[in-house]
């Protein structure tokens, strides 16, 4: 009799643990995307069996986070967290990954992913002094806007998520070769369009480009803050303008999120278009998905070169 | 590999100087066509260099790869080698744009990438008050010993040194020492906290800061005002920490809801004098909160704190000890913070709103000298804050706080310490701040103190400035 009750009492215990715990789709591998692009490669490769939340939007700066409340009830459950990494997210993401009391997605956990970790950094800073203003000691990580980095992060999301996620490895292993054969034709189609981009000089509002401007053998030649981090001063701007004189640049770029004030203003007097990029999913309407997001790019750099 | 860079950036150098020969420069300076066409060639120089040196990186940079372990490889479904090469075959960019490579370590792998993160504040400033601070008190509140105001005129304020890291794959440790301008360090924070406890549970233990109400688990170069409002300073003694436990739970869902507790010494206000064997404080707390649309966000929360203090001592504007305090004190915090960013993005603009209320309730002995008097104390008090950003580094800031008290048992003499004398304290701040980046912030603040009678006007300009480590901060 007494060993009845006691496993009544245990199984009664398990079944409020189960419904307390565990949510509708609880068969799903939760997905917490610190940025849009991730979100949208989780996406691709994970289909209906990930369900993901995406931590920003392409209006705000991923630098300039607050780590709210609902972000950290979102990781609380989170199996895979998907970050940029290389400081990117130094500002909040440390906070939420100690506050969300989950121990499956902290550093060094197959449950995180940086991103950042697995391509080759560019602006790697020989010397870090906040004089220069808010560097990222481990290089420049903004590397979604070169389409070939996201080729390499699929790849490793691949490997995270099976092994996460075992039952369905041969869904997402089909999904991602779905995946990479649309990306090869796409990469192959925008290297064709952006030919004509190849050697142009740009000024950038932020040193957020790099990638970008490697990839289509574009040509930064200054920034509009003085230092990164740092907003335009007139004093800046001027002096800029003044060069521009001397050294034309064929456009002005900057993102979605970027106050677009200072580059409207030296574009109307250096008489060149400021370009907005929407620099992640989500940033510009045509920017919808990963595919989008280039597509757009490059359209708005070709519209742009034209108009010179 | 420094001298081979070297030796080709000279070649490079020399190479490009006889392509473009400059001599004509001393000879031919009048002529206008002349200096156009030179200015060209040095551009056309300067790219070329520019080209070379990139190609130079490049190739350094592969070579360092190659020293380079691959990605981890844990599935056995895909190989690391995923940059498929027809990539780098199909590329029609020519050949300087190379396919960039995949990579694993990030930054250097030293010892010194272990190291904490160390970060110190330096604080300082300017201070004027119209009344004389040597009589400052808080009607009908018998306060710690950091309840009062700053000094006058100039003086540098508490510096603080930060150690934080995560100790190994459990635990997470921080060390905070606050270094006063007169001499000696004193521990602020040094805890301990689980990384990974299960069922979304946190453990802390050591010193810190309580999770109770809003404001008190911050530390002070995050406020936005230069002193933390009336009933923080009256209740809290500006702010509530102790040695002992916390225990955190997140539940698991969409929305934030955290339950918390914690067990602490018993020795520091509004306790005093570890009772219970060194277990005198004890309190809980809940938060809520959650996001509304993409522009707002907000948190509530309710806690209790409790504690028996045996010969809490209360102080004048001097230090001395006027009174000491014997009993037990409960304390009731209801909290809300709402904040508001356009689309989310706090950059350009942000406003914050928050308020706390308090009320307290002791009963016990209170006295000077022997023998202690009864005193019953129901107090209440409460503040409401509105900080706004209105374009990126500026920001200006209002503050209302308000204390009541209704004292009675044989301790409330007339012109005591727990005699309001039908007063009721409140004080009102402006602020505006200034900050050139994260790491720096200049502030001034105008306020009306009408904590005693004798209405006081005080103004102070500080600067909090943040060195090294960039720490996160909390919502």
């Amino acid at each position: 009799m007494k060993h009845h009750l006691r496993m009544t009492i245990y199984a009664l215990l398990t079944g409020a643990i189960m419904a307390g715990f565990s949510s509708p789709a609880w068969a799903s591998i939760r997905v917490f995307a610190c940025e849009p692009e991730w979100a949208a490669l989780a996406t691709e490769i994970g289909g209906d069996n990930v369900s993901i939340y995406t931590a920003t939007h392409a209006l705000q700066d991923p630098h300039h986070i607050q780590a709210r409340p609902s972000l950290i009830a979102r990781m609380r459950r989170a199996n895979l967290v998907i970050a940029t990494g290389a400081q990117l997210e130094i500002g909040w993401l440390p906070v939420l990954l100690r506050q969300s009391a989950n121990p499956k997605i902290q550093p060094g956990k197959v449950g995180y992913l940086a991103a950042a970790n697995y391509v080759q950094k560019l602006n790697i800073p020989n010397r870090v002094d906040r004089v220069m203003g808010d560097i990222h000691p481990s290089g420049n990580p903004h590397i979604q806007t070169d389409p070939r980095n996201i080729a390499i992060v699929a790849a490793v999301l691949l490997q995270r998520l099976q092994q996460i996620d075992p039952a369905h490895a041969d869904a997402y292993q089909a999904r991602y070769q779905d995946f990479t054969g649309r990306w090869n034709a796409a990469l192959q189609r925008w290297q064709q369009q952006a030919m004509p981009l190849r050697g142009e000089r740009v000024l950038v509002y932020h040193k957020g480009w790099a990638y970008l401007l490697r990839w289509l053998g574009m040509v930064e030649s200054d920034a509009l803050e003085p230092v990164p981090g740092v907003p335009p001063t007139t004093s800046h701007l001027s002096s800029l303008l003044s060069k521009l004189k001397q050294q034309p640049v064929a456009m002005i770029i900057y993102a979605a999120y970027q106050n677009s004030r200072a580059a409207e203003w030296l574009a109307g007097r250096a008489d060149i278009k400021a370009v907005k990029l929407p620099f992640t999913v989500g940033g510009t309407d045509a920017a919808s998905d990963l595919f989008g997001l280039y597509d757009d790019t490059i359209h708005r750099l070709l519209i742009a070169a034209q108009a010179k | 590999m420094n001298s081979i860079k070297k030796w080709a950036i000279c070649a490079l150098v020399m190479a490009t100087y006889t392509m473009y020969p400059l001599q004509p420069l001393a000879a031919e300076i009048n002529n206008q066509q002349e200096i156009n066409n030179l200015k060209q060639q040095l551009q056309q120089t300067e790219t070329l260099l520019k080209k070379m040196q990139s190609r130079l990186d490049r190739l350094e940079q592969r070579q360092a790869q190659a020293s380079e372990q691959t990605i981890p490889a844990a599935s056995p479904v895909v190989s690391p080698s995923i940059t498929s090469p027809q990539y780098s075959q199909s590329q029609p960019l020519a050949s300087p744009v190379a396919m960039p490579q995949p990579a694993t370590s990030s930054g250097s792998a030293s010892a010194n990438a272990f190291n904490p993160e160390i970060s110190a504040v330096l604080n300082g400033g300017y201070y004027m008050f119209t009344q004389p601070t040597s009589g400052f008190a808080i009607p009908g509140f018998a306060v710690g010993d950091a309840a009062g105001l700053g000094k006058r005129g100039f003086s540098l304020n508490e510096s603080e040194l930060d150690l934080a890291s995560n100790i190994d794959n459990m635990f997470y440790g921080s060390l905070t020492v606050s270094l006063a301008p007169e001499g000696g360090a004193n521990v602020e924070e040094a805890f301990v906290q689980t990384l990974n406890a299960p069922l979304g549970m946190t453990v802390k233990a050591g010193r810190f800061f309580s999770g109770i109400g809003y404001l008190n688990q911050f530390h002070a170069h995050h406020d936005d005002f230069l002193d933390r409002p009336l009933p923080n300073r009256a209740f809290l003694n500006t702010q509530f920490g102790d040695d002992g436990v916390q225990l955190r739970w997140l539940a698991p869902t969409d929305t934030f809801l955290e339950l918390g507790g914690e067990l602490y010494s018993g020795n520091a206000f509004p306790g005093g004098g570890g009772a219970f064997r060194g277990q005198g404080t004890w309190d809980a707390f809940m938060n809520v909160g959650g996001d509304i649309g993409y522009s707002q966000s907000w948190k509530a929360g309710l806690s209790y704190l409790q504690t028996r203090a045996i010969a809490r001592d209360a102080f004048d504007a001097a230090g001395n000890v006027a009174g000491r305090f014997s009993g037990n004190s409960r304390l009731l915090l209801a909290n809300m913070v709402w904040k508001w960013a356009p689309n989310g993005n706090r950059l350009y603009q942000n406003f914050r709103f928050q308020s706390e209320f308090f009320y307290r309730y002791e009963n016990g002995l209170f006295g000077v000298t022997t023998p202690l008097l009864a005193y019953q104390g129901r107090q209440f008090g409460w503040y409401g804050e509105g900080v706004y950003q209105f374009m990126r580094r500026w920001r200006v800031g209002v503050r209302h706080s308000e204390l009541f008290a209704n004292n009675s048992g044989a301790a409330v003499i007339t012109g005591g310490l727990l005699d309001t004398g039908g007063h009721r304290p409140r004080r009102d701040s402006v602020v505006v701040g200034f900050s050139n980046s994260e790491f720096s912030r200049i502030r001034l603040q105008l306020s009306r103190d009408a904590t005693q009678p004798k209405v006081d006007y005080q103004l102070g300009l500080q600067y909090i400035m943040l060195l090294g480590a960039h720490g996160a901060h909390q919502f």
